[in-house]
């Protein structure tokens, strides 16, 4: 049987639900070890050790590992691979930056962002833009894969009990350090995960717009709050918001577009969203294409009477 | 310092992408080809680095096809010096794309590498840091804002929670995302000059790279298609909608 080392994502006390999805990924194709990589990570690793499906915990706490710096965590991830079959992490900005530096050490090839598994060495994944799947076979003798979170379900978070194990080999590369981060903190429920999504595009106009139009909206609908390029570019909310091929990539139960024409590079972080519902004064945009619902018209009419509708 | 621009001749984004009918990839024939929109992004960072005196040379590197000298000419019209293209018409995976970059830098030993952060074709998103691995360099993936200051970089990358600075020592390789600048276009006196800039061209075994596939593509298919749903007359119908899905 394959030996399977999963990055856990976490901070520090927490593990981040796109670890959950991994998990379902790797234990298709062996027994899952959750590689725990943090400084003061106790918290963590007993919350990884609680996941089902997950057999073993290697806990790697140690000051260079603090901010999983991709020169610090890469030769540890690679080194402890000896033992290992497979590396999987999440397709999140943690999991891109760090799994291609292992790849590259282990002169494996990575298959990116991977949709499903076919067989033993066998993926499905996206490629330009999701408007084509491509079935991929690894010949490496060994595999570094990111794994899209919307393809898998996830593992139970409760319910294992796996012994966690430390280890020990890190290091400090010495040619980085983090400097500090801005991270907001919501109350509203996280993007990749929430049940319902209000996304507001380049129609709104500015931020306070932006913010006095959607805001209500997502609050009637206890809804996170998604955005296109244009809108991110433009200003009206921070980068995390984009949903799309380059930025986050969603699949609610609801996903509800206003002012969103539907570039192919937004539906490619969209279109798995089981409804989506497109609010748009041109009748002919191409959100309109995937859309379920429709509702043609001015936003700025529609979506106040919406919010005070419900 | 000198850097080097790694930039990727892909489909033009405006394009629709079809998949060929017999399944074996996506039809690229008659399509138009562009530079990699986050190599534009990548060039405009070099050339801005230039112009603060921080850069004194750019060299622009591109894997691919002859005609990937037009992707290196666009480039040089946006104001990079010189170009190299290792010309091949096998399709090389990043990792090979990688060893070849790798390569070029043990030669011409930039203070910076900079590509983009993902190729709008295969969205593999992995170049950079593995050229960074294979130099045992530091990298700053993702990133919305570049500072040269002294012997390091400090790089403000987009992540997933929002934005998070780290500090690099050079040489170090930098990734672009969509926020990092807005590239210029080329004007028309510079696209004349970039005729006679030089341009070398070599081959992957220059660089001792076998560019031999390690994935095998079995199969490329359409994604599932989402048919179009109906449109509803007003918000008393949407609200309707809504409450079926158990949504209001
Ligand atoms: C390399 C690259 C990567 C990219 N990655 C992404 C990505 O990840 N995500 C992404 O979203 N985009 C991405 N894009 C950008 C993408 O191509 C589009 O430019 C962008 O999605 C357009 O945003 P928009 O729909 O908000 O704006 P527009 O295309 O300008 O659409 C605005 C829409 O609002 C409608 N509208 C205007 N006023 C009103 C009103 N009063 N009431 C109702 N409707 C109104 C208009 O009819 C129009 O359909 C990328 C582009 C490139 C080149
Ligand atoms: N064939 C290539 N030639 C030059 N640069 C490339 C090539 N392939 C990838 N790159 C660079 O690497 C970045 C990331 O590509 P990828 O890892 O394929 O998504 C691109 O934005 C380019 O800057």
């Amino acid at each position: 049987m394959s030996k399977v080392l999963v990055w856990v994502e976490h901070d520090n006390a927490s593990v981040k639900d796109a670890t959950l999805a991994v998990v379902t990924a790797a234990a298709k194709l062996g027994e899952v070890t959750a590689l725990v990589a943090g400084s003061g990570c106790e918290g963590a690793a007993a919350a990884a050790a609680q996941i089902e499906g997950v057999a073993k915990v290697l806990k790697a706490d140690d000051a260079s590992l603090a901010n999983a710096l991709a020169e610090n965590v890469a030769p540890l991830v690679a080194s402890l691979m000896a033992d290992y079959d497979a590396f999987l992490a999440p397709a999140t900005t943690t999991g891109k930056n760090v799994a291609p530096r292992v790849a590259a050490l282990l002169d494996v090839m990575q298959v990116s962002d991977i949709l499903s598994v076919e067989g033993p060495k066998t993926f499905t994944r996206p490629i330009y833009a999701g408007n084509a799947i491509a079935t991929v076979e690894s010949t490496d003798a060994k595999l570094v894969i990111t794994v899209r979170g919307t393809a898998f379900a996830k593992a139970g978070a409760i319910g294992g009990s796996a012994a966690v194990e430390a280890v020990g080999g890190a290091a400090d590369a010495g040619t980085s350090s983090f400097v500090g981060s801005e991270i907001a903190k919501s109350e509203r429920p996280e993007l990749t995960s929430a049940k319902i999504i209000v996304s507001g595009g380049r129609a709104l106009k500015d931020a306070e717009t932006f913010a006095a139009t959607i805001t209500p909206l997502a609050d009637k609908l206890n809804a996170a709050i998604g955005a296109s390029r244009a809108a991110v570019d433009a200003g009206y909310v921070p980068n995390d918001y984009q949903v799309g091929q380059t930025g986050k990539i969603v699949a609610p139960e609801v996903y509800v577009a206003v002012g969103i024409s539907g570039a192919i590079q937004h539906l490619a972080g969209m279109k798995d969203s089981k409804t989506i519902i497109a609010i748009n004064k041109d009748e002919d945009a191409p959100i309109f294409q995937v859309a379920d619902i429709g509702l043609v018209g001015d936003l700025f009419k529609l979506v106040p009477e919406l919010t005070e509708k419900l | 310092m000198k850097a080097l621009v790694c930039v990727k001749r892909v489909i033009d984004y405006n394009v629709k992408p079809r998949v060929k009918a017999d399944g074996t990839g996506v039809d690229l024939a008659n399509v138009k080809m562009s530079m990699n929109p986050f190599d534009e992004i990548a060039v405009e960072e070099a050339i801005r680095l230039k112009e603060k005196g921080v850069v004194t040379e750019i060299v622009a590197v591109s894997v691919g096809p002859a005609k990937a000298q037009e992707t290196l000419r666009t480039a040089l019209a946006m104001g990079a010096d010189r170009a190299i293209l290792v010309q091949t018409d096998d399709e090389v995976e990043p990792l090979a794309v990688a060893k070849i970059v790798k390569g070029i830098a043990d030669e011409e030993a930039p203070g910076l590498i900079i590509t983009g952060k993902q190729a709008i074709d295969d969205d593999s998103n992995q170049v950079g840091q593995m050229v960074a691995a294979l130099l045992g360099r530091p990298q700053g993936t993702f990133a919305n804002e570049v500072a040269v200051e002294g012997d390091s970089v400090v790089v403000k990358r987009e992540v997933d929670g929002g934005l998070e600075t780290v500090k690099l020592a050079l040489p170090a390789v930098v990734t672009t995302d969509l926020r990092l600048n807005e590239p210029r276009y080329a004007s028309l006196p510079n696209i004349m000059k970039a005729k006679s800039k030089p341009l070398a061209t070599k081959a992957p075994a220059d660089y001792g790279v076998d560019t031999a596939p390690r994935l095998k593509t079995l199969k490329v298919s359409e994604p599932p298609v989402r048919s179009a749903g109906v449109k509803v007359a007003d918000v008393d119908a949407l609200v309707a909608k809504l409450k079926e899905l158990g949504v209001a």
